[in-house]
């Protein structure tokens, strides 16, 4: 079970903020190709991947990282702070 | 060092006094303060959603990077989120150290780094609709001028 959270357009696309997730895949990519086909919204919101960002244990990092062990993955746009 | 990030307004002023207070033995101080801008009269207000918890980590993993890097008293940020009125600050940095290029340097490679490294998104709300506040390509380029060899 991990923890997947959305912030911004992702957020909003998905239609909502936070939800626990039964999963047995091994890595970010693996865990957006489960829940793109869950439903459409899911595939609208990760139909371009270059167009967002993934953090894992809230440490940014990329589609590639592996999920074993880990509590919490959030996706989100390129980042505005400042 | 310290990290805050609230909802609520603060006073610019009172902050950097405090700051520039803390230590005798530093001669410089410098401080960038991050405004709300009102664009063609249209912007009705800001909203800045962020990622608790995150979000403190990356700010202090920014300012640790520029305490390694440069010769510093102390670093200061403090990053607002919520709803925020054309005008309002929305952030400020201050560093110091015993001469001012440190202190410069500093402040340039946080907000470079606070700009795409912190998990802060905006939405602008305006007279012709709402939307996201998309990354700039210059931005991320930014990042490159403090690349070390």
């Amino acid at each position: 079970m991990v923890n997947v959270l959305y912030f911004a357009w992702v957020r909003e696309r998905i239609g909502l903020p936070k939800e626990q997730v039964e999963t047995t895949a091994a890595t970010v990519a693996d865990l957006v190709s489960e829940l793109k086909e869950r439903e459409e919204r899911y595939a609208l919101a990760f139909s371009d991947l270059t167009a967002l960002r993934v953090a894992v244990d809230q440490e940014l990092t990329d589609f590639d990282a592996p999920l074993s062990g880990v509590r919490e993955v959030a996706f989100f746009p390129p980042m505005t702070g400042g | 060092m310290q990290i805050v990030v609230q909802e609520q307004p603060f006073d610019v002023g009172d902050r950097l006094n405090q700051f520039s207070a803390s230590r005798t033995d530093m001669g410089a101080v410098v401080s960038f303060t991050g405004i709300v801008r009102q664009v063609d009269g249209k912007l009705s207000d800001m909203m800045i959603e962020h990622y608790p918890g995150m979000t403190e980590k990356a700010l202090t993993s920014i300012a640790e990077d520029a305490v390694s890097r440069w010769s510093l008293g102390d670093v200061l940020v403090v990053h607002r989120y919520g709803l925020l009125a054309p005008g309002e600050v929305i952030m400020m940095v201050a560093t110091m150290s015993r001469h001012r290029a440190d202190a410069f340097a500093a402040a340039d490679f946080l907000m470079d780094y606070l700009k795409s490294r912190a998990p802060f998104w905006k939405k602008e709300r305006t007279a012709d609709g709402n939307a996201w506040v998309a990354a700039k390509d210059e931005d991320e380029d930014a990042l490159n001028r403090w690349q070390t060899p």
